[in-house]
Formats: structure tokens, sequence, C-alpha cells
């Protein structure tokens, strides 16, 4: 079945709801000026009028789940953090942004940091932290320059400082201080891993600490830590400002909310598409132009490389996170990545495969020498010198990665492997009884289809 | 890097001289009054020491470790876990073409394989006249700008082979180089001053490249009642909302613009421009 462009009866303007990319067209949005013209700080004036207390139940009543992968519920685990402890509290924001595929954070943090820093200002009180990191990935130099200039625009507006000075500008009695620290990280996929960018931001090699103790009870310097994902955060200042209704008056039950959609990959259009949860891929495609002319869509992942590859079939799944769970993958981060019949699947999985292997940090050693070994099976199927039986043995060796070590890493490692040998068995054989690999790379470029001289101009 | 050395242990990194090491003490200081713990200043110092000298050397080692009070060798096991930090002379621009599967897919493996042949490079090697570095790199976070070059960590989005080509040339001719997302290009040392944590200096560096891509306005242009933006096939095509690159620019990625001119296939141009 071919991905259509024709509408299917609903609107992109029904369908999406643009609330953190909605002034993102705007010129300087990025500015603290022009957040504040739509409506920027007004949210953390509420909350900071709240007791802690009712910014949590709020914030957990209002539904909102993680959006950096696991969906736990925020409000929840900020009401995890012990109070009264006589410990200092920490935030955390992970905008680590790596994970193959995800693209929401860093156009989100470009074009609109303020969001997050409001946000920040918001879960601060709650928790009653004084003092916040951005875990920023290091290879997003633009993003830092902008969170530079963001936070240093706080610092002078008084939504960040001293005691006295919030006070005096924010006009809120007994306030605390706060400081906002930007993070700048120095390449390791690992460290977008909750516990393994604490080890990172104490100054060590990123790797992932064993569960429990929870970073609520002793995270960043062992002490009670809350570490969300930078569109959760960005997402709070709404819910404060609108209320939990309107936030509940979009998604579902047990998903409420609207989110960030990244769309890439063999498609007419691809970008970000901010709406309710539960949109799903075929409204996408339908609004925006479908597949790139003349393609069909072949497999895509929900949620980055580390979610189940899903097919055609699962066009109509909601996007929400028992939609997607239900239908055997995560939600994960919403990036879609969608690739047409061109792409060898055999080819993906192995570049996602030698990925995994290249950040595996090496603690565990399911991870470490099981990725290895996929990287050399698969390697050898894609060029045609496999055997049969290697693909039981990718199968076995995913199934003694998954779920046997520290964190989600190896997880994320085994679920293309499980998942294309489900729905792709049949090419991975075909590499092997046809001594190679059938599809040729250059059909697949975006510029396959275009005349030959446009993309060789300059050679001459 | 593989020899084996026998006989004497390896000396101690010489220190830096003594005006170089007052300025990096006083960065030093300000970089780890941002933390509770000065240990976690480790990685922004890792950083600020490539901002010296271009990579880490046992002298920067060396240097982290006096100030914040540990080993060389527990600096160095930070210093050999992350990728940014490099180990060896590099050149001003690090060139990083992403071969992750959808990148790769989509040309990526291509640019790559080309820009090797071109500038007759290897993975991690650079150009004898010290200008470009180049590496395949992973996933970007710019998925919908694929395929994704990075030089010194600036977005060169909806690359080509010959945008590419044009981009390594320009950056080795010294030719300004302007990203499609981002500030116009400093260098590598310049750089990892700003992932130190020290502010870009230069006056509309944080400006620079406009509010937002234009993939990533597809969804809000649709809420919007205007129809999709058509695909971005070439980099100039696109420019963000508030793109101040003159149209006739003679920069990296002019080449392979589908215009009548060049592309004698579609002598009318283009059917539909970004943005309309």
């Amino acid at each position: 079945m071919t991905v259509t462009t024709e509408r299917s009866g609903h609107s992109p303007e029904k369908l999406l709801a643009p609330v953190l990319s909605a002034h993102w067209d705007e010129a300087n949005s990025w500015t603290l000026r022009a957040y504040l013209r739509h409506e920027g700080y007004q949210g953390s004036a509420k909350a900071l009028a709240m007791d802690p207390d009712a910014v949590i139940a709020l914030v957990k009543d209002a539904g909102l789940r993680g959006r950096g992968g696991a969906g736990f519920p925020t409000g929840m685990k900020w009401q995890f953090i012990p109070q009264g402890d006589g410990k200092p509290h920490y935030l955390v924001v992970n905008a680590d942004e790596s994970e193959p595929g995800t693209c929401k954070d860093i156009p989100l943090l470009y074009a609109n940091p303020h969001a997050l820093i409001e946000g920040m200002v918001i879960a601060c009180h709650a928790i009653r932290s004084e003092h916040a990191f951005i875990y920023l990935r290091g290879e997003t130099v633009p993003v830092l320059r902008r969170l530079h200039e963001a936070v240093r625009e706080a610092y002078e507006a008084g939504y960040l400082g001293t005691a006295e000075r919030r006070r005096e500008k924010l006009g809120v009695d007994g306030l605390p201080g706060l400081d906002i620290t930007v993070h700048a990280g120095a390449g390791a996929y690992i460290c977008g891993e909750e516990t393994a960018l604490l080890d990172s931001l104490e100054g060590r090699r990123g790797q992932p600490r064993l569960r429990p103790p929870f970073p609520a009870v002793a995270g960043l310097y062992a002490c009670p830590t809350v570490v969300n994902n930078v569109e959760s955060i960005a997402s709070v200042p709404s819910i404060l400002n609108k209320g939990k209704e309107w936030f509940r008056a979009m998604g579902s039950e047990k998903s409420p909310g609207f989110t960030l959609y990244s769309l890439s990959g063999h498609v007419a259009n691809p970008g970000q598409f901010e709406g309710p949860l539960g949109i799903t891929l075929r409204q996408l495609l339908d609004m925006s132009g479908g597949m790139r002319p003349g393609h069909q869509l072949k497999f895509w992942t929900p949620g980055g490389s580390s979610t189940p590859l899903l097919t055609e079939e699962h066009l109509d799944v909601p996007l929400d996170y028992e939609g997607v769970g239900a239908a055997g993958s995560m939600l994960g981060t919403k990036a879609l990545q969608c690739f047409d019949e061109t792409t060898c699947v055999v080819r993906a999985v192995t570049r996602w495969t030698e990925f995994y292997a290249h950040e595996s940090c090496g603690k565990c050693t399911p991870c470490r020498e099981g990725t290895y070994w996929l990287v050399q099976l698969l390697r050898d199927v894609e060029a045609g010198k496999g055997r049969m039986a290697d693909l039981d043995k990718l199968a076995d060796i995913a199934d003694n990665i998954n779920g046997k070590s520290f964190c989600a890493l190896g997880d994320g490692a085994a679920s293309p492997i499980f998942s294309s040998l489900q729905y792709f068995r049949a090419e991975y054989e075909q590499h092997i009884t046809g001594g190679g690999c059938p599809f040729d790379p250059a059909k697949s470029t975006v510029w396959a289809d275009e005349p030959r001289s446009t993309h060789l101009g300059v050679t001459a | 890097m593989t020899d084996v050395t026998l006989g004497m242990p390896q000396l101690p990194a010489p220190d830096y001289p003594a005006e170089v090491r007052s300025r990096l003490e006083a960065d030093a200081a300000e970089v780890i009054a941002r933390y509770p713990d000065s240990r976690s200043a480790l990685l922004p110092l890792l950083h600020l020491v490539q901002s010296e000298e271009g990579h880490v050397t046992r002298t920067g080692i060396r240097f982290c470790a006096e100030v914040l009070d540990l080993t060389t060798a527990e600096v160095t096991a930070v210093a050999t876990f992350y990728t940014m930090y490099r180990r060896k002379a590099s050149g001003d621009y690090q060139v990083g073409v992403c071969t992750n599967t959808l990148c790769a897919v989509l040309g990526g493996d291509s640019i790559f394989e080309e820009l090797q042949s071109h500038l007759e490079l290897g993975n991690g090697e650079t150009t004898e006249d010290g200008k470009v570095t180049l590496e395949h790199i992973e996933c970007n976070a710019a998925c919908d700008f694929a395929p994704v070059v990075m030089v010194n960590w600036e977005f060169f989005d909806n690359q080509t082979v010959g945008s590419a080509k044009q981009l390594v040339d320009d950056l080795r001719a010294g030719r300004t180089v302007t990203p499609t997302r981002g500030a116009p290009l400093c260098t590598f040392k310049e750089t990892a001053r700003i992932l130190a944590g020290f502010p870009d200096p230069r006056p509309g560096a944080v400006e620079a490249g406009g509010s937002a891509g234009p993939a990533s306005l597809t969804g809000l242009r649709l809420a919007k009642g205007e129809e999709a933006p058509g695909r971005v096939v070439s980099p100039r095509y696109g420019g963000a909302p508030q793109d101040e690159v003159p149209p006739t620019h003679p920069s990296s990625h002019d080449a392979p613009q589908r215009t009548s001119a060049s592309d004698p296939h579609h002598p009318a141009g283009p059917v539909a421009e970004e943005g309309e």
C-alpha cells in the first residue's frame, strides 16, 4: 500500500497544536523579549505563588509523562524527592539528545530556550532546588550559544540569581536563590542515560550506575536529584499557565498533552510536528505530502533506533505510550525515521548496531561483548558471507544483551535486531543465499531521483 | 601510538609557559566556581586546554590534574572516554560527516566516501595544510535536515556530494563559509573555548542562522494553514527565516543549485521553493 498525499479529511490545523514551537517562525524567537510576547514566564509567576507541593500535585494531575523515551510521569519523579532531609536538591536537565533519529530537543533549544529555563524555574521551586544544570551534548555549539545567552537574560531579568535579587525582581517574598549552570558534554551517547549523565557531570567517565539507589535519593553528589528531559521540563510552563484541564484535553487518558514528533527520512517534507499525543504516522504523512514521490514506506522507527522497527501495517497506530507499546514497540522520543523500499534493512540495522558497539561504555560484559559480536555477524551477512545459522545466532546474542546490563543501551541494541528479524527475515536470508546485498545504495539517497547533473555539479 | 617503549618510563609532561599557565588558571577558577564540587569542572577544563593547543596534550592533562587535585591517570581516563577530545594535533576545522543509519542511507555514506578520496584522507586524518580533519560522526540530532555535515560543531544541513566538496575546498582556501544553522565559523580552538563555557564574544554570533531551520517549521506552517514547504534538497534552497546570506554569496554550497542555468533538465527551475 502506498502512502498517498491525499488529505484524510482532517486538516493539519485541527490535528496539530503548536505550543512550544508556536513562535519559532518569528524573528529572534529565542530571545526573552520574543518569549515574553507569547505568555512567557506567566506559568512560573503562578507557580512561584503556589506551595511547592501544590505545583507537584498539579503536574502530576496533568499527567505529563517524560518525553525522553521512558515516559515516566514527571510529577511523580518530583514527588520522590525527599523533603526536609537537610541536603541540597538538584535538577539536572538531560539535553544530551543523541538517540539516532531523535532531533526535537536541539531545534527546541535553538529556537525557544526560555521555555526550558522557565520550566526549570518551576521545577526547582517544586523540588526545592537552588542549583540546576543543563547537560547539553557538546556537538551542538549553535544551541550552546543560545543557552548561554538565554541564561544570561534570565539572570538579568531576575528569574535566576540570588535570593535578594529574585525577591526584588519577581516581587515574591521568601524566594530562595536559583542558579543554572550550562554544562557542555564531550561526545558520548551513553551520557543520555540518567545515571551515566550524573557521573559525567561529576567529572567522570559516563558510565551508568546500579540502581537503587535512584537519583531521587542519591543522585548528583549523592544528593536527591531529578533528571528530566528537555521537552518534559519545557512543557511544564504551559501547564501552569493554562491549567491541567487544558493539557488533559489533548491526547488520551493515559497519554495526555502535546508533544513534538520528528519526521525524517524518505518523506516529502521532513520536520517537526507538534500536536496532541496519539496522532498517527498516516495522519502526519497525509498532511505533509507523504513519502517522497513514487516510493513506498518500508519500515520506520516510532522513537529512535532503540525502539523496535514498525512497518506500513502500523501506520494507524496511535503514537502515544500505550498505542505504540501495544504494537510491540515504544513511543521513545517520537523520532519517526521513515525508510522506503530502496533501503536495505540489513544495512540499516548493521549501521545502528555499529553505533551501539561504538557507544557501549564497556561497563557491562553482555553489552560490550555482545554488540561487538553482533557487528561482526551483521557485516558478514550484509556482505553476503553469512550463514543461515548466523541469523539465529544474532537473535541469541541480542537476547543475551537484552535486559542483562545496567542500562537500556543494550536493550536498545537488541531492539532493531529482534524487530528486523521479525519483519524482514526473508531479506536477511536473501543476503545469504544471494551472496550479497540486493539493494543499490545510490537509489536511497535524497538525490537519487534527481537528474544526474544536480548533485555532481561542482566536481568539474 | 602502539609503539612499545622499554626502559625509562615517560617523564612528566612539561608545564605551560608561565604566562599561559596564569591565564588558564584564571579561566579554570571561573569554571570551577560554577560547580558545587570542583571535579565537575573536568569536562569543561578539558575543552579549555583544547582551546589552548587544539587537542588534549599531556601538558593539558597535567594542568587539569593540578588545578582539580586529581592524578593525571584520573584525568586521562576521562579524556579518553569522550570522542570530542582530540588526542593528536588536528586541523583548524573538524569536518564530521554523519554516517549513522538515516544520514548514511540518504547520502552521508556517499559524501564521506567522496570526501575521503577528494582529500585523500582516511577517517580521523588531517590535510597536510593543517586545515581540515575529516571524520565520520554519529547522529547529531538533525535528522530532518539529512544528510548532515558538521564543521566545528556548526550545522551544514541538507548536504550533497558537491556541496560538501565545495565546503572543504573553501575551508582549505580560507574562503568564508556560512553554516545553514549557526554562527560564522570560528576555528576549532575558538569553538573549544565556547564549549568550556565561555560565551562566544563575537557580535551577532548568537543571532546568526535565524530562529529555526526550514524543516523545524514544517509542522508549524501546516498548522497555520500554509502549504508544506517542499523538501529542501540543496542548502541554497533553504535559509532560515532570518537568513541574511545574500543569494549571490559565493560560499560553499552555491554549486548544486537547480536553476535554469545549472540544470538543463529543469529549465524553469524548481516548481515549489521553500516557504511558498
